[in-house]
C-alpha cells in the first residue's frame, strides 16, 4: 500500500474530471460519483489512518518515482491522516446531506456544481497529504478557485462575496508564494523533510525570517485568523447553502493544518518564537479573534453570519493552540480541528435544513421551530452545547487541553480568555436555542422583515422536518460530537501524541 | 483515599437508570400513565440501588467503579464514600416522593410539554447522583456542568418571558461557577495531581505550593461551587429560579442542585484542600466571613419577601450557608453538624416547597398575605407546613435542631463562640420569616375564600411522609439510613486526630 498518500486526493481528482461529462450526459450519474469518489478517499483516509497507527511510520509515496528532493513527495503520518480522515469524513456526510439543498441550488448545472465540489476537496486533501512546499501552493490554489467560484454561485450577494474572498485568497496565496520563495533562496529545495535539515544546519538569516512571515501571513489570510478574516463572513453567509456547510468545517482547518506543519516539519524547533515572533502573534491575534469573533457573533440576525462568526471566534482559539506550540498545545489545536469541523459541520447543516423546511435563516424567524423540526432543532442543541463545550461533549476537551497547555507555558491570560470565551459562545448559541424551543411560533407568513436573507421559498407554508437524508448524516455529526469527546483521549494517545 | 475501596459497578448503574428513564420518557409520552409509572419505578429503582450501596459504605468499604479515561491519567471515577452517600441517599430518595407529588401537581396545573418535564427532570437526578459518588475532580466537574445542562429546561419550562430571563440568569451563573471549576481542574491536571477526593485533603501533602498559587486555587475552587451553594454575593440566580415548577424547586433548588453546590464545598474543603492547609492559609476565615454574613442576611431578605416561593427561596440560601458555615469551621462535630444539616434541610424545605404547591394548585395563590385562614381548608398540608417550620427554627425534637445542635456545639468546639451566635440568632428569624404564615393560617380568617379542600391525594400524601420524616429523624437520625452515622464517620476520617462525635443525638 505505499501508494496511499497519492490515494486519497487521486479519486477525487479522477471523479472531478468524470463528473462534468456525466453532467451532459447523464446527470443522474452525477451524485452518485461524487458521492463514490468522496467515500473513496475518505476510506483511503482511514486506512492510511490505521496503518499509520498500527506502523507507527509515516507512510511515502513519490511521485512518479523522482526520489526526493528531485521528486515531489507525499508523506502521510500521524498528524496528516487524521486530518485527511476528519476532512473526508466530514465531507461525505455533508454532501450526503447537501444533496438537496446542491439540487436546488445548482440548478442544471450540476455536473459542474460537483466537479468543483470535487475539485475543493481533492485540492484540500492534497494540501494535507503533499511533502512539499510548492505543492502545497499548488493545492491550495485548486482548492481556493473551487471555493471562489462555488461562492460565487451564491446569487448577486454571493457574486461580491466570493469576488472579494477572490482577492484576499489570491493575496495570501502569493504571500504563501513568496514566502517558499524566500525559504527557496537560502536552501534550494522545496521538499519539506529537507528544508527542516537544511533550514536546522544554516545560520539564522534575514531571508529565512522574511520567508516565514510571508508564510504564515499567507495561511493567516486562509485560516481567517484576525484581523485577515475579512472575506469569510460574507463568504460563509452568501454562498449557497450547500457550499458554506462544506466548505466552512474544513476549508479554513486546512490552513491552520498548514501551519502545524511548519511548526512540526519545516521549521527548526522554537525558531517561530524565538527568531520570528510567529507564535507570539498567533497567540495574540488568536485570542483578540476568539473574543471578537464571539462578540461579533452576538450581533448577527442571520443564523449563518452568527455561525461564521463564531468561527472565527474557534479559528482563533486554534491559532492560540498553534501559538503555544508545544506537543500539547499542537495536540490541542489539532483535536479542535476535528472537534470543530464536527460541531460546525452540525450546525451549518441545520442552518441548511431550516432554510429548506421553513425558508428562514433570520434568528428572529426561527420560534417554534424546535417543535415543528425537531430532528434539525436537537441537533442544533447537541453542536451548541458542543460549541460552549460543556463535559463530556467535543468541545469540552478543546478547551480543556488548550487551558492545559497555556498553563504548561504559564499563559494564564490565555487560560483566561479561552475559558471567557466559551462563555460568550454561550450567550449567543443559547439565544438560538430560546428561539428554537421557548418563543411561540410566530405567524410566519407576514414576516417578510427587513432580513436581508429572509429566503425565497414560500414563507407562509408550514415548516417541515426535512427528510432523513439530511436529518441522518446531521444527526450522525452530532452523535460524533458526543463519541468522540467522551472517547477523546483514544484520539490524543493513539493518534496526535505519537505524531507530534 | 482513607477507607477500603470495592471494586463494584453500583454507582455507576444508581447514576444510568434515571438517565434511562429520560431516555424512555419521550417514548412513553403518548401515554400518560406509562410515562408517570416508569417515572416512579425508575425513582424507586435508583433508591434501590443506592440504598444497595449503603452497607459498604458504612463499614468503610465504598463500592468504586472507574468507567473509562477521560483525559490521559485521568478517570471518569465514581466512589460510594460516606459522603457521597449521605447526598445519594438524600436526592434518590426524595426523587421517589417527588416522583409522586409531581404527577399531582404537573396535572393539576395542567402543565404543557410534561414529558420533557419528566424527562429533564430524570436526567437532573442522575447528575446530581453523578456529583455524589464523583471520586476525583474531573467527573465532579463532567457531573456539574451537565447538571446545570440538564436542569435549565425545567427552569424554564413555564416558556414566559420571565422564565427565560430566569433561565439566563441561571446559565450565566452557573455555567462560569463551572468555568472556574474547569479552569482549577485543568491547572491540577497539568500539575499531574491526582485529584481523587481525599479526606483530610490532597493538596496539603503537595509542599511546593506558593501561597498565591493556593489562594488563586482556592478562589476558583470555592468559587466554583459557591455558585450553585448560593453564597453572597454568588445567589441571586436562585430566587430567580422560582419561576420553575414547584416539584422543580423542591427537589432540585432545595435538594439536588443548590445541595451539589454544599456538597462541592465539603469535597474542595475537605476533601482537596484538607482542615490543616486550611488552618495555615487562613482560608477558612473567608468562607466563614461569606457564609455567616449570607446566612443572616438572606434571613432579613425572607422577612421581606410576600410570595411565599421566594421566601422558601431566601430562606434556602440562608440554610446553605448554615451548611458551608458549618464546614468551614473545620472540627468534627461542626462537619457531623453541617451533613446532617445539609440532609434535615432537604427533608425539611422539600416539606415547604410542597406546600406551596399544593397550596398554589388548590387555590393559584403565591402571596403569604393572601393566605390567611387556608388553615382552615387544607388542615394536613398546613399542619405539615407547621412542623416544617417548627424544624427550621431549631426547635427539637425536629432534625434540624439535631443538626443545629451539632453546628453551635461545632462552633464552640473550635473556639469561635461568634459563629455560635450567629446560629441562634439566625433561628429565631427562621421563626420570624415561617411562624406568621402558619399563625395567620390557622387564627385568622379570610372571608374571600370559596370552599375548595384539600389537595389531591398524590399531593398530600409525599407532604405528610416529608413531614414525618424531619420529625421522624429528628427523634432517631440513624433510622434507618444511619445517617448520623455516616456523617460522622466523614467526621472522623477527615480529623483523624480528633475523637469523633461518640454520643448519639441528644
Amino acid at each position: 500500500m505505499e501508494q496511499l498518500p497519492i490515494l486519497i486526493p487521486l479519486p477525487l481528482l479522477a471523479a472531478s474530471l468524470v463528473v462534468p461529462l456525466a453532467g451532459l450526459w447523464a446527470p443522474r450519474a452525477v451524485f452518485p460519483i461524487s458521492v463514490a469518489a468522496v467515500a473513496l478517499s475518505a476510506a483511503m483516509s482511514a486506512l492510511a489512518l490505521a496503518e499509520v497507527v498500527a506502523g507507527g511510520e509515516a507512510l511515502r509515496y513519490t511521485l512518479g518515482g523522482w526520489a526526493p528532493p528531485i521528486g515531489i513527495e507525499y508523506v502521510v503520518d500521524h498528524v496528516a491522516a487524521f486530518v485527511t480522515a476528519v476532512i473526508t469524513g466530514v465531507a461525505l456526510l455533508v454532501v450526503v446531506a447537501a444533496r438537496r439543498a446542491a439540487a436546488r441550488e445548482a440548478a442544471g448545472r450540476r455536473g459542474l456544481f460537483y466537479a468543483l465540489v470535487l475539485l475543493l476537496l481533492a485540492g484540500l486533501t492534497g494540501m494535507v497529504v503533499t511533502g512539499d512546499l510548492f505543492n502545497v501552493f499548488v493545492f491550495m490554489e485548486i482548492s481556493s478557485l473551487a471555493a471562489y467560484a462555488l461562492v460565487f454561485r451564491g446569487g448577486r450577494a454571493g457574486m461580491l462575496a466570493a469576488y472579494r474572498y477572490l482577492i484576499l485568497g489570491t493575496v495570501g496565496g502569493s504571500f504563501y508564494l513568496l514566502g517558499v520563495a524566500f525559504l527557496y533562496f537560502t536552501t534550494g529545495t522545496l521538499n519539506m523533510t529537507d528544508m527542516a535539515r537544511l533550514l536546522g544546519e544554516a545560520e539564522p538569516n534575514i531571508s529565512v525570517a522574511a520567508g516565514a512571515a510571508f508564510i504564515f501571513a499567507g495561511l493567516g489570510m486562509k485560516m481567517a485568523l484576525v484581523p485577515l478574516h475579512l472575506w469569510l463572513p460574507d463568504a460563509y453567509t452568501f454562498a449557497p447553502s450547500s457550499v458554506n456547510s462544506l466548505i466552512a468545517p474544513i476549508m479554513t482547518k486546512v490552513g491552520a493544518y498548514v501551519m502545524v506543519r511548519m511548526f512540526i516539519s519545516v521549521f527548526p524547533e522554537g525558531y517561530l518564537a524565538d527568531e520570528v515572533p510567529v507564535s507570539q502573534a498567533l497567540i495574540a491575534l488568536g485570542l483578540a479573534g476568539s473574543v471578537y469573533g464571539a462578540y461579533a457573533a452576538m450581533g448577527q440576525r442571520d443564523l449563518r453570519r452568527m455561525l461564521a462568526y463564531s468561527s472565527v471566534s474557534q479559528l482563533g482559539l486554534l491559532a492560540v493552540g498553534i501559538g503555544i506550540a508545544t506537543p500539547l498545545g499542537l495536540a490541542a489545536a489539532l483535536l479542535h480541528v476535528m472537534n470543530h469541523a464536527l460541531m460546525k459541520g452540525a450546525l451549518f447543516l441545520t442552518a441548511m435544513s431550516m432554510r429548506m423546511g421553513a425558508g428562514v435563516s433570520d434568528v428572529r424567524m426561527l420560534a417554534g421551530l424546535g417543535r415543528r423540526m425537531p430532528a434539525t432543532s436537537a441537533v442544533f442543541a447537541v453542536g451548541a452545547v458542543a460549541m460552549v463545550g460543556i463535559p463530556p461533549t467535543a468541545g469540552f476537551f478543546s478547551k480543556w487541553y488548550l487551558s492545559i497547555a497555556a498553563i504548561d507555558e504559564g499563559l494564564w491570560f490565555v487560560l483566561a480568555v479561552v475559558l471567557a470565551s466559551s462563555l460568550l459562545s454561550a450567550v449567543y448559541l443559547f439565544r438560538v436555542i430560546e428561539r428554537l424551543y421557548l418563543a411561540p411560533a410566530p405567524a410566519i407568513a407576514g414576516g417578510a422583515d427587513d432580513a436581508p436573507n429572509a429566503a425565497a421559498p414560500a414563507q407562509d407554508a408550514p415548516a417541515r422536518e426535512s427528510p432523513l437524508d439530511v436529518t441522518l448524516p446531521m444527526a450522525l455529526l452530532a452523535l460524533a460530537t458526543i463519541v468522540l469527546g467522551v472517547l477523546n483521549v483514544v484520539v490524543m494517545e493513539r493518534v496526535l501524541e505519537p505524531g507530534l | 483515599m482513607t477507607g477500603e475501596s470495592v471494586s463494584s459497578p453500583l454507582p455507576f448503574v444508581a447514576v444510568l437508570v434515571p438517565l434511562a428513564a429520560a431516555a424512555a420518557a419521550p417514548v412513553l409520552g403518548r401515554w400518560p400513565n406509562a410515562r408517570e409509572a416508569a417515572s416512579i419505578a425508575a425513582a424507586l429503582a435508583t433508591f434501590g440501588f443506592v440504598a444497595a450501596l449503603l452497607p459498604g459504605a458504612s463499614d468503610g468499604k465504598a463500592a468504586t467503579v472507574s468507567l473509562l479515561e477521560l483525559s490521559p491519567g485521568i478517570e471518569v471515577a465514581l466512589r460510594a464514600d460516606a459522603a457521597g452517600m449521605l447526598f445519594a441517599l438524600l436526592a434518590s430518595f426524595l426523587w421517589v416522593l417527588a416522583a409522586v407529588y409531581s404527577i399531582g401537581y404537573m396535572r393539576g396545573l395542567e402543565e404543557r410539554k410534561q414529558t420533557r418535564f419528566y424527562a429533564a427532570f430524570a436526567l437532573s437526578v442522575g447528575a446530581a447522583l453523578g456529583v455524589a459518588f464523583a471520586a476525583n475532580l474531573l467527573t465532579f466537574v463532567l457531573f456539574y456542568e451537565l447538571l446545570t445542562l440538564f436542569t435549565y429546561p425545567l427552569v424554564v419550562h413555564r416558556e414566559t418571558p420571565e422564565a427565560v430571563r430566569a433561565g439566563r440568569k441561571y446559565l450565566a451563573y452557573t455555567l462560569t461557577g463551572g468555568l472556574a471549576l474547569i479552569g482549577a481542574t485543568a491547572w491540577l491536571a497539568m500539575l499531574g495531581v491526582d485529584a481523587s477526593f481525599q479526606a483530610g485533603g490532597f493538596l496539603g501533602e503537595q509542599r511546593w505550593w506558593t501561597d498565591g498559587q493556593l489562594w488563586a486555587l482556592f478562589f476558583l475552587l470555592a468559587g466554583g461551587v459557591g455558585v450553585k451553594a448560593a453564597v453572597m454575593p454568588l445567589h441571586s440566580w436562585l430566587p430567580a429560579a422560582m419561576v420553575a415548577p414547584t416539584p422543580v424547586s423542591a427537589l432540585l433548588h432545595a435538594v439536588a442542585v443548590v445541595k451539589a453546590g454544599v456538597f462541592g464545598m465539603v469535597r474542595v474543603l475537605i476533601f482537596v484542600f484538607g482542615a490543616d492547609l486550611l488552618r495555615d492559609m487562613g482560608a477558612w476565615q473567608v468562607i466563614a466571613a461569606a457564609s455567616g454574613a449570607t446566612l443572616i442576611l438572606a434571613s432579613f431578605l425572607a422577612l421581606r419577601h410576600d410570595n411565599l416561593k421566594r421566601r422558601l427561596a431566601y430562606s434556602t440560601i440562608s440554610h446553605l450557608s448554615y451548611i458551608v458555615l458549618g464546614v468551614a469551621l473545620l472540627g468534627p462535630l461542626a462537619l457531623t453538624g453541617a451533613l446532617l444539616h445539609m440532609v434535615g434541610h432537604g427533608v425539611t424545605k422539600i416539606t415547604l416547597f410542597f406546600c406551596a404547591g399544593a397550596i398554589h394548585v388548590r387555590t393559584h395563590r403565591d402571596q403569604v398575605s393572601g393566605m390567611a385562614g387556608i388553615g382552615r381548608q387544607m388542615p394536613v398540608t398546613m399542619g405539615a407546613f407547621a412542623l416544617a417550620a417548627l424544624s427550621m427554627a431549631g426547635i427539637p425534637p425536629f432534625i434540624l435542631f439535631t443538626s443545629k445542635w451539632y453546628l453551635g456545639w461545632g462552633a464552640a468546639e473550635v473556639g469561635q463562640q461568634a459563629f455560635l451566635i450567629v446560629y441562634m440568632a439566625s433561628g429565631v428569624l427562621s421563626a420570624a420569616y415561617l411562624f406568621p404564615i402558619v399563625i395567620r393560617a390557622f387564627a385568622a380568617r379570610s372571608p374571600d375564600f370559596p370552599p375548595f379542600g384539600e389537595a389531591d391525594a398524590r399531593m398530600v400524601a409525599p407532604i405528610a411522609v416529608v413531614a414525618l420524616l424531619g420529625l421522624a429523624w429528628g427523634i432517631a437520625p440513624d433510622l434507618p439510613f444511619g445517617f448520623f452515622e455516616l456523617a460522622s464517620s466523614v467526621a472522623a476520617d477527615a480529623f483523624p486526630s480528633s475523637a469523633p462525635a461518640a454520643e448519639a443525638a441528644p
